[in-house]
């Protein structure tokens, strides 16, 4: 068993501070972590999901173009994040699993530790 | 692996009639196993190692968890510095933006020190670690950073038949649901897992702490549920607050023990305890 890295605990612990929507991914797209404003958005409480594949995360909560058309993982911000390593930006539809409809928008912005290494991302995003 | 405390306060030396028992100089330790010599932190505590014992050694290992003046400001007054035929290694936590050299050099230096770092005339070795795993010679050493403000790591050194885990500042409890979420989600506890001996911040009554959180400290309670979450052996509350009496750090404890039990042993740390980890 291994701690997450200091700067993935912080973040959660930040996290679950805020009233705002935020996810926690690992350098793999794992999702680690999201809090109750997000669970608010997606339909469902962390402890019920518990941690999921970018493939999982990705799709189950139904990401939109404003036509209603699916977005592929790679269109999301956190996505594009996690590939580029970069800052991102988008907004889009996701229906929760609840099957209510939310327009949202998402910042998302990479985890770079001490020595720059590279230990995961962050999106927060809230209802536009 | 021999183990002896020779610093035990935080933040301020406090040597005075009422700390005299547990301790009054900041944090040091000195772990002797076979022929090598490491001390963790050079709190002024450095200052207890006795000459005999330096005069047996070439080669010194100095592992800094992190740069706080408390935790370094014995490194001055570490006499091999002054040695010529000392050989030093001082290991401490990467920063973002500046060396360790850098940042040593900033107390090792006019106007805090009189002696810059670069005119010692021993031979001296700065290594930078973050998640790092090393040995120094019989001994393995693992490091990760871990809850306090800037950079800071913890340590877990080991041998072939115990480990020694080192927190001496440490504030596991950040934020509202830490404890909750899982072992995965407490800073540093795999480093301190099933440790035999664990040294961890204990600076704070709860009352103390409510206005405190972010200070990079904890309370008695949470270096406790820390270590049990562990699975320690053996708990010893170390970085006392310099304002706690020897009473004080007493009635602290025997509140605290006596509504709580635990499967391990606890005690506060006393300067010049002795444990022999086989």
């Amino acid at each position: 068993m291994k701690a997450y890295d200091i700067e993935i605990i912080l973040s959660r612990q930040l996290a679950e501070t805020l009233s705002i929507a935020m996810f926690i991914i690992d350098t793999e797209g794992s999702l680690l972590f999201y809090n109750e404003p997000a669970e608010e958005i997606l339909g469902k409480k962390f402890e019920d999901t518990g941690v999921m594949s970018v493939e999982v995360w990705g799709t189950i909560f139904k990401p939109l173009d404003d036509k209603g058309n699916a977005l592929k993982p790679d269109d999301l911000p956190l996505v594009k994040t996690l590939n580029s390593r970069l800052p991102a930006h988008g907004s889009f539809w996701i229906e929760s699993l609840k099957g209510e409809k939310y327009n949202i928008s998402v910042n998302s912005f990479p985890l770079i530790g001490r020595g720059n290494r590279f230990v995961g991302a962050v999106a927060i995003f809230w209802e536009i | 692996m021999k183990i002896k405390v020779l610093g035990t306060r935080g933040s301020l030396p406090t040597t005075n009639p009422n700390t005299l028992h547990y301790g009054g100089n900041t944090p040091c330790i000195e772990i002797l196993e076979d022929d090598q010599l490491i001390i963790v932190d050079a709190g002024t505590g450095i200052l207890n190692l006795s000459h005999q014992k330096l005069d047996l050694f070439t080669r010194f290992d100095i592992l800094l968890t992190h740069l706080h003046f408390d935790h370094i400001q014995g490194l001055g007054f570490f006499k091999p510095l002054f040695n010529p035929s000392s050989e030093i290694h001082i290991w401490g936590p990467a920063s973002s933006s500046q060396s360790l050299k850098y940042r040593l050099n900033r107390y090792l230096s006019p106007p805090l020190f009189p002696v810059h770092f670069r005119d010692l005339p021993s031979s001296t070795y700065l290594h930078e670690i973050s998640h790092s795993s090393f040995e120094i010679g019989k001994l393995q050493i693992n490091s990760n950073y871990i809850s306090h403000p800037g950079p800071t790591v913890g340590y877990r050194i080991s041998n072939a038949n115990a480990v020694f885990a080192y927190f001496p500042d440490h504030e596991p409890a950040l934020g509202i649901n830490g404890w909750n979420a899982g072992k995965q989600w407490i800073s540093g506890i795999e480093l301190a897992l099933n440790a035999d001996l664990l040294i961890h911040d204990s600076q704070y009554t709860l009352d103390e702490y409510e206005s405190k959180v972010g200070w990079g400290h904890c309370t008695v309670e949470d270096a406790v549920r820390f270590a049990s979450l562990a699975e320690v052996k053996k708990l010893l509350l170390f970085h006392h607050d310099p304002n706690h009496t020897d009473k004080d750090l007493e009635n602290i404890y025997e509140d605290f023990i006596q509504k709580n039990s635990f499967g391990f042993n606890i005690e506060l740390a006393v300067e010049g305890s002795e444990f022999d980890l086989k």
